[in-house]
């Protein structure tokens, strides 16, 4: 057990779960979380069965699950990137009413800089909002420790317990050494029916039930492994709260340029309240690091103001995108901040784009055509792959705001008038927050056009599994979309004329109309090549 | 001893198998790593990069400061210039000479090698599409240059090679041996 393993922070999370007994993950895939639950579905435990870890169709029926696999008494995992949250929301929140029983983790990756999504949103606001627990490690084997930390917590105190990364932990590899595995929990249903069933008379008893457990909270932070002070040089009139991987960038600049500024490292919240009372009272000047919103920064600050405290809302570190070295050599030895030379003028951008031979880049050719005798071009589209039609050569698309988004917003632009409506969306995302939308527009006769580009697999995050393969056209059915009005195109150079007309057609048709092009997806259909050869 | 290596190409190149070798071989030597990588969409045929530091003390940061790096190890030339300001004043630059051209606007060849070698001291320019080839396989390029920069990763060559044996023997006897010779062949570029 005391081997050393190299393994990227998403994987020291799986590794950690299996080890401290999991039973289940759940998870819909998402930059950077994905790899948590792809790392489970290749280990042993995985491929055999004993930890169940098949991709559910959204955040919210993943973190459902997840607490109903904890209620039977069993250690459950629910992973998720930060906007996955928004959606599992729901039962987020209430699931801090009604706790759990088996140990319940839930692991949210945020994604400070956007390098993968549409907003930096900050998985600490909902800890608090939910007043649950969180951890936030700052390296990989503190992940590793607060996982099982975690389990055992949530075990103790009957909630769901948070564990926060960002990309950089979650995308960097580091060595960890592993310890003791514990077995999993028999099956072992709660029957407390009043802590589960939120009638208000029970909501009010287990809401006031979470409101005493915070000073618990509160008590375990002050007590947290994970919560420790770096002690530098005693005379120093500045101190430094770092929260989480903030710690890795104050300590790469106090260690290289020997500053021995005392640093607070908070990494469980509820905040320890004795704990930052004392450090900060030592202190004319504290900075505070966080990795994320300036949360705590705000808290201490208070609301009129206090100038002891500075971090990134008074400008010392940058408002806003991931923290990196430089930014802390620039809070902390300005002197020191030297100007690097600039990227040379001749250096071109190199966006993203498209797979050569990708069914979307034929599917925007068709559509760009089909749309070119309206006046109002609008599409609206969805997150995947296919928002690089964003971009030239395409620019085919006009909106891209949240999962399943294209079909509804299309709707309500219709009922507005606008013609044609167009939504375009990939089979994964239709299956995740799409097809409640489309009944919409089904029980209002809307005049859309949903264009569903079905590469077989959920693509963007590496070709996981996509909810309804093989069945996209039996759930438009389903929900009520007239047959006729369904139709199926293959998106390739050879179809584009006939792929133009059924897209003229459908838009001309004042209804609810679907277009499923089926195409299979480059980079899956290339690795299976390899994989039969 | 501490190394600073920015490993830079496009989605799909293969950095992270170079990343992999000097990780297995860093580990292999008791040193700490740390490795930050780019997963998603710019994977998509976009620029990429691997921040790659390993050390005999603790290493705290994922991310190299800048003017810190002590390599740039580059699959095409371009990718070798967007990183520039991470480069130390006395850091090497070894990048392949061959294009990876998937944007219409792509700058000349001749001119993007002149500007490397203006702005960096210390280039080692490698013909590793050529390499690759007489290695056995095109797609061995990533493996050619990891031998071309050998000598800057301050890591026994010896213990490199175990690593690519060790990575790439899952794959089959044959296809290991592809990839040692790679390796050598970029280590004598």
């Amino acid at each position: 057990m005391n081997e050393q393993e190299l393994l990227l922070g998403a994987e020291v999370i799986a590794r950690a779960a299996i080890d401290e007994g999991l039973s289940g993950v759940y998870a819909y895939p998402g930059t950077p979380s994905t790899e948590i639950t792809e790392y489970i579905q290749q280990t042993e435990e995985g491929r055999t069965g004993k930890v169940r870890s098949a991709w559910s169709v959204n955040e919210k029926t993943a973190y459902e699950a997840a607490l109903g696999m904890s209620y039977a008494g069993k250690r459950s995992m629910v992973c998720m990137k930060h906007v996955g949250l928004n959606v599992a929301a729901d039962a987020f929140i209430n699931s801090a009413s009604t706790g759990s029983k088996g140990g319940m983790v839930v692991v949210v990756a945020d994604d400070p800089s956007m390098h993968s999504s549409q907003n930096e949103q900050d998985t600490r606001y909902y800890a608090r909002f939910a007043q649950l627990p969180l951890l936030e490690p700052s390296n990989q084997q503190e992940a590793y420790d607060c996982v099982r930390y975690a389990f055992a917590f949530s075990e103790a105190l009957e909630l769901p317990v948070i564990v926060r990364i960002t990309t950089r932990l979650s995308h960097s590899r580091s060595t960890i050494i592993r310890r003791a595995a514990t077995l999993p929990n028999p099956l072992k249903p709660d029957t407390n029916r009043q802590k589960w069933i939120l009638l208000p008379a029970n909501a009010r008893r287990q809401y006031q039930h979470l409101l005493d457990l915070q000073p618990q909270l509160t008590e375990a932070a002050e007590m947290s492994p994970f919560n420790r002070e770096w002690v530098g040089k005693e005379d120093s009139t500045t101190g430094i709260i770092a929260f989480g991987l903030a710690y890795n960038y104050v300590m790469e600049v106090n260690t290289r340029f020997n500053l021995q500024l005392p640093v607070l490292k908070i990494s469980q919240y509820p905040l320890p309240e004795k704990t930052i009372r004392n450090f900060t009272q030592r202190f004319q000047r504290v900075l505070i690091v966080e990795e994320g919103y300036p949360i705590y920064e705000e808290l201490l600050k208070g609301f009129f103001g206090n100038e002891k405290f500075s971090g990134r809302m008074d400008g010392t570190l940058p408002r806003t995108g991931e923290l990196t070295p430089d930014a802390l050599i620039k809070a902390l030895v300005p002197a020191e901040a030297v100007q690097p030379v600039a990227t040379p003028a001749i250096v071109a951008a190199r966006p993203p784009e498209l797979c050569q031979g990708c069914g979307h880049r034929d599917l925007y050719d068709a559509l760009n055509e089909a749309m070119d005798s309206f006046a109002n071009r609008h599409v609206f589209a969805d997150i995947g792959c296919y928002t690089l039609g964003a971009l030239p050569p395409y620019n085919s698309i006009n909106t891209c705001v949240d999962m399943g988004a294209s079909v509804t917003m299309a709707k309500g632009a219709a009922d507005a008038g606008l013609h044609p409506a167009v939504a375009v969306i990939g089979d994964s995302t239709f299956t995740h927050s799409g097809i409640t939308g489309l009944l919409d527009a089904v029980n209002d006769k809307a005049a859309v056009t949903i264009l569903i580009s079905d590469n077989y697999t959920t693509a963007m995050t590496g070709g996981q599994d996509s909810g309804a393969t093989g069945r996209i056209a039996a759930i438009c059915e389903g929900v009520g979309v007239d047959s006729n009005h369904i139709r199926t195109i293959v998106p390739l150079k050879k179809n584009h004329a006939e792929n133009v007309s059924v897209l003229k057609e459908e838009f001309a048709y004042n209804g609810v109309s679907v277009v499923i092009a089926c195409r299979e997806c480059i980079q899956t259909a290339r690795r299976k090549k390899k994989t039969n050869v | 001893m501490t190394r600073n290596i920015l490993l830079a190409g496009v989605g799909g190149q293969g950095i992270l198998t170079i990343a992999a070798i000097i990780d297995h071989a860093a580990m292999q030597q008791g040193l700490y790593i740390k490795q930050a990588e780019v997963h998603g969409m710019s994977q998509r045929g976009g620029a990429v990069q691997s921040h790659l530091r390993i050390s005999d003390e603790e290493i705290f940061s994922d991310l190299i400061p800048l003017g810190q790096a002590d390599l740039i190890l580059s699959l095409e030339p371009m990718e070798a210039l967007r990183y520039l300001p991470w480069l130390s004043q006395d850091g090497a630059v070894v990048t392949a000479t061959q294009p990876f051209i998937n944007i219409p606007n792509y700058p000349d060849k001749e001119q993007l090698l002149s500007e490397i070698s203006k702005h960096c001291k210390d280039v080692h320019f490698v013909n590793a599409d050529k390499l690759a080839q007489e290695a056995g396989s095109p797609k061995a390029v990533n493996v050619v240059m990891a031998g071309a920069a050998a000598q800057y990763l301050g890591l026994s060559p010896e213990q490199l090679l175990e690593s690519i044996r060790s990575l790439f023997s899952l794959k089959g006897q044959h296809i290991a041996e592809l990839n040692e010779k790679a390796f050598k062949l970029g280590q004598t570029s």
